[in-house]
C-alpha cells in the first residue's frame, strides 16, 4: 500500500490490518502522553483545496500525534489564488521534501492525478463528488466497536448519495468487509449507475428503518443543491429525515451515524443526533485513531 | 548427538535438524527460578508490575505472575507493552502490524516494572521497551528478565533476571515456542541456513 486514493483499492486484510491499528493505537488517545515517536523526521502535508473543519484538524492530529511534521496548505491565500495549477503546486512540494501529501479538491480524481507528479504517498481527503476513504475506514472503526462487527450488519444510508464521497466510499469498503448497504434518497439524488454499485437501493426510508443496524445520515449539501432535486426542505426532510418517531421504530441496538457537519433539522432531528445511539462524536474521536493507523502503516515502514 | 536426543524424547515436535536447547521441563524450571528471583530481590514482590512485551514475553509475564501467586499468595499485576512504534529498524522494513498493549489498572507510576521479553540479543528491542514504559508513566525502578540470553549486545542494557545464558553465533537464530502460542515449549537454535 502506497496511496490511499479510494477505498476500492483496499483489500478485505490490509483494511482489517488498518482497523485492527486503530484498535491498538486508540490507547495512546487516553494516555497522558498522546505521542508517538514513529514517525519522527517525516514530513506531512496537507493540500486543502476545499474548505474542512474535522478532516483537516483530524489528519493535523494525528500526524502530529506520531511526531511527523505537518505543514498546512489551504488554498485561499496561497498562490493557487494567483492561478497556479495543481502540477506546479505539487512540484513545489516535492521539492520541499513531502513524504505524505493528504489532499482534499474539489475535482474528482484529483488525488489520483496527483499521485503521479509525487514521489511521497498520496492520501485522498474528498475529492469532489467521488471518494472520500478515510471517513469510510473511520466509519467501518465506529460501526465495528459500537456493534462489535461488519460481517453480516445491515447498513442504511440515507439522503444525498448524488453529491456524497462518503456514501460511495462506505458502500466500496463496507462490501468489502462484508456489510449489506442498503442507499435510501430520493430518485433525484441518486448518481447514474448506482444499480451497478455493489448495494441495494431503496426510496422508501420507513420500510428500510425497522431492518437496519446502522442508519447513517448524509449532509444535504445545500451549496450544491443547484438544479430542483426536491420541492422544498420540508419535504424532504419529511420523507427523508431521521426524527424521534423513525429513530423509535429502529431495533433497540441500531446505531445513528452522520459524517458531519449537520443540518439539525432537516435530515437528523437535535434529539436523535443527541441521543446516546448516536455516533457522532465517536465518529470524530475515532477519525483521528484511525488517520493515525492509514499514516503509520504508509510511512511507518520502509518508503 | 544432541539432535537425536531430542528427536527420541519429543518424536513429534521437535524436528531433529533443530537442536532445541531448552525442553518444556527446563524452561518450567528456570521460569520457577526466576519468580523466586524476583521475590527475593523485590523483597516480596510487593510494589512490582510484570509487563510482558509481545508477543512471547507476554505470555512468559503471564506465567511468572502465575508462579508468584503460587509461591508467596501475592498477586502481581500483569500486563503487555507493545514496542512496535518505537522500533529503531522501522524503516528498514515494511510497516509491521501492532502487538497489543495491555496496562493493568493500576497503572506503573511508582511501581518497580520487571520487563519480560523471551530473548534478549542486541538489547534494542529493550531500549524500545523503556522509551515505551516512559510514555506511559514513570516507574520507580526498572529491571529486566529473559527466559533467553544469547548474547551480541549493541546497547548498554544487562537483564536482571536470565533464565538461560546461551553462547551463539551471530548469524544462529533462537527460537522460542511455548504451547500457549506454539503448541509446545522449546527453545530451538536455527543454524543459519535453516532460518
Amino acid at each position: 500500500m502506497k496511496h490511499l486514493i479510494s477505498a476500492a483499492d483496499l483489500s478485505r486484510d490490509e483494511a482489517l490490518l488498518i482497523l485492527d491499528t486503530a484498535e491498538e493505537l486508540s490507547q495512546v488517545s487516553d494516555r497522558s502522553i498522546k505521542k508517538l515517536p514513529t514517525l519522527r523526521g517525516r514530513t506531512v502535508v496537507n493540500l486543502f483545496f476545499e474548505d474542512s473543519t474535522r478532516t483537516r484538524i483530524s489528519f493535523e492530529a494525528a500526524a502530529k500525534r506520531l511526531s511527523a511534521d505537518v505543514i498546512n496548505f489551504s488554498a485561499k491565500g496561497s498562490s493557487v489564488s494567483k492561478g497556479e495549477s495543481l502540477k506546479d503546486t505539487a512540484l513545489t512540494l516535492e521539492a520541499m521534501g513531502a513524504d505524505a501529501v493528504v489532499i482534499r479538491h474539489s475535482a474528482s480524481g484529483a488525488p489520483h492525478r496527483l499521485a503521479t507528479w509525487v514521489r511521497g504517498s498520496v492520501l485522498n481527503a474528498g475529492d469532489g463528488t467521488h471518494e472520500h476513504p478515510t471517513q469510510a475506514l473511520l466509519d467501518a472503526f465506529s460501526m465495528r466497536r459500537r456493534l462489535g462487527r461488519l460481517e453480516g450488519l445491515k447498513v442504511a444510508i440515507v439522503g444525498d448519495v448524488l453529491h456524497s464521497r462518503v456514501a460511495r466510499s462506505n458502500v466500496l469498503l463496507l462490501h468489502t468487509l462484508g456489510a449489506e448497504v442498503t442507499l435510501v434518497a430520493p430518485p433525484t439524488l441518486l448518481p447514474v449507475a448506482v444499480e451497478t454499485w455493489p448495494c441495494q437501493v431503496s426510496y422508501d426510508l420507513d420500510a428500510v428503518l425497522p431492518k437496519s443496524d446502522v442508519v447513517m445520515m448524509l449532509r444535504v449539501q445545500l451549496e450544491r443543491m443547484s438544479a430542483a432535486f426536491f420541492p422544498s426542505a420540508r419535504e424532504y426532510s419529511r420523507r427523508y429525515g431521521l426524527d424521534p418517531d423513525r429513530f423509535a421504530r429502529l431495533h433497540d441496538d441500531a446505531i445513528v451515524m452522520h459524517p458531519g457537519p449537520m443540518n439539525r433539522g432537516m435530515e437528523i432531528s437535535a434529539a436523535v443526533a443527541d441521543s446516546p445511539r448516536s455516533t457522532i462524536v465517536e465518529q470524530v474521536a475515532n477519525g483521528v485513531t484511525v488517520r493515525m493507523a492509514v499514516l503509520y502503516l504508509l510511512l511507518g515502514g520502509a518508503i | 548427538m544432541s539432535a537425536a536426543q531430542n528427536s527420541s524424547r519429543n518424536p513429534h515436535e521437535v524436528p531433529p535438524s533443530q537442536r532445541a536447547v531448552l525442553e518444556g521441563p527446563d524452561i518450567q524450571r528456570a521460569l520457577t527460578r526466576i519468580a523466586h528471583e524476583i521475590l527475593e530481590r523485590t523483597k516480596g514482590a510487593t510494589d512490582v508490575v510484570l509487563l510482558g512485551i509481545p508477543t512471547r514475553g507476554a505470555t512468559l509475564a503471564v506465567r511468572l505472575a502465575e508462579r508468584i501467586a503460587e509461591f508467596e499468595g501475592v498477586k502481581v499485576p500483569v500486563g503487555a507493552l507493545d514496542i512496535t512504534m518505537y522500533r529503531d529498524d522501522l524503516r528498514l522494513r515494511p510497516a509491521r502490524p501492532l502487538g497489543h498493549t495491555e496496562l493493568p489498572p493500576g497503572g506503573v507510576d511508582g511501581r518497580v516494572v520487571v520487563l519480560v521479553d523471551d530473548v534478549l540479543f542486541s538489547g534494542r528491542t529493550v531500549r524500545a521497551a523503556l522509551d515505551a514504559l516512559n510514555d506511559v508513566g514513570r516507574p520507580r525502578a526498572v529491571q529486566l528478565a529473559t527466559l533467553v540470553d544469547r548474547g551480541h549486545r549493541e546497547l548498554p542494557i544487562r537483564a536482571d533476571y536470565v533464565g538461560k545464558n546461551l553462547p551463539t553465533a551471530k548469524s544462529e537464530t533462537v527460537k522460542v515456542y511455548l504451547a500457549e502460542t506454539d503448541g509446545r515449549d522449546a527453545v530451538v537454535l536455527l543454524k543459519e541456513e535453516q532460518r
